[in-house]
């Protein structure tokens, strides 16, 4: 996401994960579609939910919340999976409930205050979004590096 | 697809392909010559082979390439006449210039610099061949084409040589009959008669006819297969040499025959008028009148080949993953019949039954398609012995087995790079320097052995030296070294083989620039088992060392059998099961604490509670009753799997994993089954290697211990 481009629209698909609201370019996310029951694999970082079958493909599924470090939350019948591509590779961002698209300028992005190392490569910018915070999250940096969980 | 702005592009990509084709019959040819076939045909496709390399890069106008296979081609000739033996030396020289032909093939497709000074070393081994004492056949001191060096041999009854000679006077007016036929193929290969027509007029006075006799009435007419044929008679002071040059870039292609007819002087003499021009133009009758020397089309250059389709390979997976969606439904469609209670009898029954058979059959012709034969990845290694042995100093001989053994295309490709290490290893380290091997009694010249065998629904392929074996001493010694293994931890020979697998694991005292940076061994097993293969060693002091490579057949389907193991459904490779058996409370021994063996078949097998080890459940305290699958290991050892149910036989699409984030420790891949949830698919040789905490070789990534989840 380049900073620079001045006030270039950009749009985004907010998200729930335990009460807190997060937030994906919409231009990275395939579709969206109603968790169902992953197949666990074996010995698997806590993260991974496991794979689904969507449409004839074996789609890995992960538990955003997980991976991002947040506490558990039980997962209900809102909870949906959020299907992301990057680089031609899909895969499944299971999260508490989508909210809503919004189109922000890129100037209402702000670059989030550097505090701790191991957090900073995850949320690549905040925004307000109807006085509420919203984070945005880098897919790249949070599909990679899986072999390392980050909880 | 290439751009379809760019009608050339397309043309130039399909020439790019032909060339590993013909590069291919090259390198086939000069193997066979190696294999003590010299008869003239063998010579006559390697000699077309690098022609027809020679006409297309002309066509596109790649001087480079044009330039040294035209040198190329020069040996080969000199080969051909006879006037050059083909010596051992002889064919390794032109093996040589094969590999350097590829290269500048693929440089060319890619647009890259040509290295020229490698390209000059080369062209001056060539010349050496031909050198000095051997007559030159003709002047070829510039870079330029000669035309009059090719002669064609299309038709054995005009063998070119008697011609090749016709003294050029050219003051001679020569009268020659051509008949041109062109083929399917020439058209396809954007070549034109018209264009051809037109050179040879403007040799001198041609009068042409054309030939409508073959022509079908118009509604039966097959838009794409030609039916004209071209009487030429022409009149010129050119010789044979100059008329063939013109038909230069269609040999192949096209029917030809040229003959000369007679030889007058340059008198005046209107020398046509005694041979008016016959215009004939039988118009398209049904009736075919009297063409009693109608020119047999065929007797191509090849030796009978069947036809063949170019299939962009995008096509094909698709029509594979059409296949694997029509297994699944198929499946499916078994399983809510079989649910609904219909007689077995009943009509229903036995259609499903039909289409079951039919679905097969589909299957497996489909993967017929993708099959290819792995002698194209054979010949590649050929090369890289060639290159290594020669880098190395060290005379190897390469000895090819079951060449015709088919395998999946992308199995094929992707063994590539694992073989090009194996193979780079075995002259490396396997094989000893000539003067060792002497001293050991052993012939000076190395033999590697590249082999591949079906077998039980897998394919074999094996890459083995007669070298000095693995020197499992410093073996181990480097293994402590490098902290891997205690220093007194007890390995057997194959633990020690193992080791070799390590990443950043090397023997070799020195890093060559070939192998001994540690990088190859652990990167040729991720390798293949990413192919859903397995890779093992044999080796024996002193005699040699052999990787064994085992692989699937085809990525697309297995035959599986569906198992049920803690409320989870999983398949596991059917040809890997030995057998079942239900445990009785006798069968089942303790050995220590947390580990089991089963006794079966007069062995004592060690049982894995797959619940447990997959982390599904707690380890089960009472295994009487248990159903336990015996299976084959890639080691040659079996082990039991302990679950609760086999549920079904059946064949499942494979579905690859995406192992991006993760690699499940013995899940080899993933499957949708008639309901439409995913089963994984084990790999038990994967998991049971560690499935115990003996010390063991570490793998490759430490995965944590199933603890019950």
């Amino acid at each position: 996401m380049t900073r620079d481009t001045e006030a270039e629209p950009i749009e985004l698909l907010t998200f729930k994960l335990a009460d807190q609201k997060y937030a994906l370019e919409i231009t990275s996310v395939r579709e969206i579609r109603g968790s169902t029951h992953a197949t666990p694999l074996p010995q698997s970082p806590a993260c991974m939910k496991g794979v689904i079958n969507l449409r004839g493909t074996v789609l890995p599924v992960i538990d955003l919340g997980e991976r991002l470090g947040l506490p558990p939350s039980a997962h209900n019948d809102r909870s949906v999976i959020i299907v992301v591509a990057l680089e031609d590779r899909l895969t499944g961002l299971l999260v508490d409930a989508v909210s809503d698209i919004v189109t922000l300028a890129t100037d209402d992005l702000r670059p989030p205050p550097t505090m701790s190392k191991s957090s900073k490569s995850m949320v690549t910018a905040l925004a307000v979004i109807e006085d509420k915070m919203v984070r945005v999250l880098d897919l790249t940096a949070t599909l990679d590096d899986m072999e390392r969980p980050a909880a | 697809m290439p751009a379809p702005h760019d009608p050339m592009a397309e043309i130039k990509a399909s020439f790019f392909h032909e060339c590993e084709e013909l590069l291919d019959v090259l390198q086939d040819g000069l193997m066979a010559m190696q294999n003590g076939e010299e008869d003239s045909e063998t010579i006559n496709v390697i000699f077309r082979a690098v022609h027809s390399i020679k006409g297309g890069a002309g066509a596109f106008g790649l001087d480079g390439l044009v330039r040294f296979s035209h040198r190329f081609e020069t040996v080969l000739d000199a080969l051909r006449a006879g006037t050059l033996a083909p010596s051992a030396d002889v064919l390794r020289t032109l093996l040589s210039a094969t590999d350097h032909l590829a290269d500048i093939v693929e440089l060319s497709r890619d647009d890259a610099p040509l290295p020229e000074t490698d390209t000059l070393a080369i062209c001056d081994a060539i010349d050496q061949l031909i050198g000095d004492p051997a007559p030159k056949t003709t002047h070829q001191s510039d870079i330029d084409f000669e035309p009059e060096k090719i002669t064609l041999n299309l038709d054995p009854s005009d063998p070119p040589k008697d011609q090749a000679h016709v003294p050029d006077t050219t003051s001679k007016i020569r009268h020659f009959r051509i008949t041109f036929q062109p083929f399917a193929e020439l058209f396809e290969t954007g070549n034109e008669p018209a264009v051809l027509l037109r050179h040879l007029h403007a040799l001198g006075h041609a009068s042409t006819s054309c030939d409508l006799s073959d022509l079908p009435p118009f509604e039966k007419l097959v838009p794409d297969i030609p039916h004209l044929r071209w009487d030429i008679t022409l009149e010129t002071q050119a010789d044979l040499a100059e008329v063939q040059s013109v038909f230069e870039f269609v040999e192949g292609l096209c029917h030809l025959n040229i003959e000369l007819e007679s030889v007058s002087s340059a008198d005046p003499t209107p020398a046509h008028q005694s041979e008016p021009p016959q215009y004939r133009n039988d118009t398209a009758a049904p009736s075919r009148p009297t063409t009693g020397r109608q020119v047999k089309p065929g007797r191509p250059t090849p030796p009978v080949q069947k036809p063949v389709v170019r299939v962009e390979l995008d096509r094909v997976e698709r029509l594979v993953n059409l296949v694997g969606e029509l297994v699944i439904n198929q499946a499916m469609l078994s399983q809510s019949l079989d649910q609904s209670g219909l007689s077995p009898h009943s009509d229903a029954m036995h259609g499903v039954e039909e289409f079951q058979r039919l679905t097969r059959d589909i299957q497996d012709s489909v993967m017929m398609i993708r099959a290819q034969p792995v002698k194209a990845l054979f010949q590649r290694m050929s090369r890289i012995v060639r290159e290594a042995s020669g880098a190395l100093g060290k005379d190897v001989r390469l000895r090819m087995l079951g060449e015709c053994c088919e395998v999946d295309k992308t199995v094929i490709e992707r063994l590539a790079d694992p073989l090009t290490h194996l193979i780079r290893n075995a002259i490396d380290h396997g094989l000893e320097d000539p003067a060792t091997r002497c001293a050991a009694g052993k012939p000076a010249q190395g033999t590697i052995t590249l082999s591949a065998a079906h077998r039980s629904g897998r394919v074999h392929i094996e890459v083995g030296d007669d070298g000095a074996g693995i020197d499992r001493p410093r073996v181990r010694q480097r293994a402590i070294e490098k902290q891997v293994i205690a220093a007194d931890a007890v390995l057997s020979d194959s633990d020690i083989d193992a080791l070799l697998f390590l990443p950043g694991f090397s023997t070799a005292p020195a890093v060559s620039d070939l192998s001994g940076r540690g990088v190859g061994m652990d990167v040729v097993r991720t390798e293949i088992q990413a192919l859903g293969g397995r890779v093992s060693i044999q080796s024996a002091p002193g005699r040699g060392t052999t990787f064994s490579i085992s692989l699937p057949l085809t990525l697309a389907v297995l035959d599986g059998m569906v198992i049920s193991v803690a409320d989870e459904t999983l398949v596991l490779p059917i040809s890997l099961v030995i057998e079942t058996l239900t445990l009785t409370a006798p069968d089942v021994s303790l050995l220590r604490p947390g580990c089991h063996v089963v006794r079966a078949r007069d062995g004592f097998f060690p049982l894995i509670d797959l619940g447990h080890h997959l982390g599904y459940r707690p380890l089960i305290e009472t295994f009487e009753g248990g159903i336990v699958l015996l299976v084959a290991l890639a080691d040659g050892t079996s082990a039991a799997l302990l679950i609760d149910d086999i549920v079904d036989q059946r064949q499942v699409v494979i579905k690859g994993l995406d192992d991006r984030f993760f690699r499940a420790p013995g899940i080899a891949a993933a499957t949708i089954l008639g309901d439409g949830h995913i089963a994984l698919i084990l790999d038990p040789s994967d998991f049971v290697s560690g499935a115990f905490d003996t010390p063991r070789v570490p793998h490759t990534a430490p995965a944590p211990q199933g603890e019950p989840a």
